[in-house]
């Protein structure tokens, strides 16, 4: 089981287990755990609405490829430790992470 | 006023494929987009990537589409108003509506369609303190027309294509342009960047890196921006102009607040002829929601047929539809 941890828009932190193997991005794992969020572009790094903040183990994921970066640089309020979930894969590097969900809550 | 058959909210490309059903059924179009340019997602976020599930196209440009579109529908000559978002909707006694645009254009139609997609598409806003306070009064999210900055201060914000574009574009019109970016590197591309950096050794543009806007200030306009480094060293800037550039971001709007069916900003309808539960109004496309919707063009195209049918007796009361296929008549104009 991989272990990591989500907090929401409120501050609310809730752990998540995924078993290992599972061929899924951090994206869907929100979505499929009915966290709000839009994911526009299917994640496509073309949208930025699944902006996370990484709180703890930003430096085990592996890096940002130049979509994500891209896309980033767009953003008016993202920092150093700022990913795109549909960009992070779920696998033992997210083990012991914490997300905080950025993007705007859809309305 | 404008005057038409039907007022379409959104033309992306399902609000642009509803023209020619309507066309066909000799129904006139009118069509209000808050973006300055037609195509919707198509043409915002992702214009050079290939669709592959378009009938008889193995793979079309999404930009490609879009101009294919506005070509299969240039006979019915429909109006445009761009760069305007609706807000309004009045009912009048005799059923028709009279919709109304944020910049006071106001459309008379017989039938509302709304092909809103995902919503109208934002400016992501910086959190600066007064940005919205300033908001018409010196501070853009867009640059509408250039010449309005001839000779002014302007700010930029931002490290996209856009902020570069526009830096390098403004330093031949703005008396002063000022870049900031919250990096010292831009991965917008190269070519842009390159020329930022020359025209900032020739101090044509003054770049202010590792850096964002924090707040700004004025007495009725804008008059200074305060710049805060990554270093916490705060310097305050004299200019008229701010123009923050970090794309856009789709949001459901005042289309909300329409008594209009609604369940996770999407409108419910009828799947008979995707009406909604207000009468002489209808929403096609990613808009809506009916049991088994799938967000797809191909499924937005086969609601704007139905719509049309359907939207045709409050067009033409007093005649008779009658179905026929386009190869049996041609395509009718106006
Ligand atoms: C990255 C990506 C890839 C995709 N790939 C495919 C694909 O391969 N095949 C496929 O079938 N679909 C694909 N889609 C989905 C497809 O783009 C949508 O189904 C389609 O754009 C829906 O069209 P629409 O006309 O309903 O809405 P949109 O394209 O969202 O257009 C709606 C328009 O309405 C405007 N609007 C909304 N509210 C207002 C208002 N109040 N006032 C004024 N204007 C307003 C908006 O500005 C917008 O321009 C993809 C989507 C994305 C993001
Ligand atoms: S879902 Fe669009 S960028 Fe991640």
């Amino acid at each position: 089981m991989i272990q990591f941890t989500i907090q929401d828009r409120t501050g609310d932190r809730q752990p998540i287990e995924i078993p290992e193997g599972i061929n899924l991005s951090l994206m869907e794992v929100l979505k499929a755990s009915d966290y709000n969020i839009l994911a526009t572009c299917g994640g496509m790094a073309l949208c930025a609405t699944c902006h996370v903040q990484v709180l703890n183990g930003l430096d085990a994921l592996s890096a940002p490829q130049d979509a994500e970066l891209d896309m980033l640089d767009t953003l008016p309020d993202a920092e150093s430790d700022s990913r795109l979930a549909c960009q992070i894969r779920i696998d033992e590097s997210v083990e012991g992470a914490i997300f905080r969900i950025k993007s705007d809550e859809p309305v | 006023m404008i005057t038409t058959d039907i007022c379409i909210i959104g033309a992306g490309p399902v609000g642009l494929f509803a023209v020619f059903e309507a066309g066909l059924l000799k129904m006139r179009c009118h069509l209000i987009d808050a973006l300055p340019q037609v195509g919707g997602q198509l043409s915002e976020i992702y214009p050079q990537k290939p669709i592959y599930d378009i009938p008889g196209y193995p793979a079309i440009n999404a930009q490609v589409l879009v101009d294919n579109l506005m070509e299969q529908i240039a006979s019915f000559n429909p109006g445009f108003t761009l760069g305007e978002r609706v807000e309004g909707l009045d009912r009048q006694s005799d059923g028709s509506y009279i919709v109304t645009t944020n910049e006071g254009t106001a459309v008379h139609c017989q039938v509302v369609v709304i092909a809103g997609g995902l919503g109208c598409f934002e400016p992501r806003k910086p959190e600066i303190t007064n940005l919205e306070r300033f908001e018409g009064k010196g501070v853009a999210y867009m640059v509408k027309n250039p010449e309005q900055l001839r000779d002014r201060r302007v700010v930029l914000a931002g490290g996209g294509d856009s902020a570069l574009d526009w830096a390098v574009f403004l330093a031949d019109v703005a008396s002063e342009v000022t870049l900031v970016h919250r990096s010292d590197t831009f991965r917008g591309a190269p070519d842009s960047a390159e020329k930022v950096f020359n025209l900032a050794s020739q101090g044509r543009i003054n770049l202010v890196l590792q850096s964002t806007i924090t707040s700004i200030n004025g007495n009725g306009h804008l008059q200074e921006v305060s710049i805060t480094a990554k270093d916490k060293t705060v310097t305050t800037l004299p200019a008229d102009h701010l123009i923050p550039l970090f794309g856009l971001t789709p949001k459901l709007g005042p289309i909300a607040d329409w008594g209009l069916t609604i369940d996770k900003s999407a409108i419910h309808v009828d799947t008979t002829d995707y009406s909604t539960n207000v009468e002489r109004i209808y929403a096609i496309g990613d808009i809506n929601t009916y049991p088994g919707k799938l967000k797809l063009i191909l499924c937005g195209f086969h609601e704007a047929a139905l719509m049309c049918q359907s939207a045709f007796r409050y067009v033409h009361p007093d005649q008779k539809l009658s179905f026929k296929y386009t190869t049996v008549n041609g395509v009718p104009t106006f």
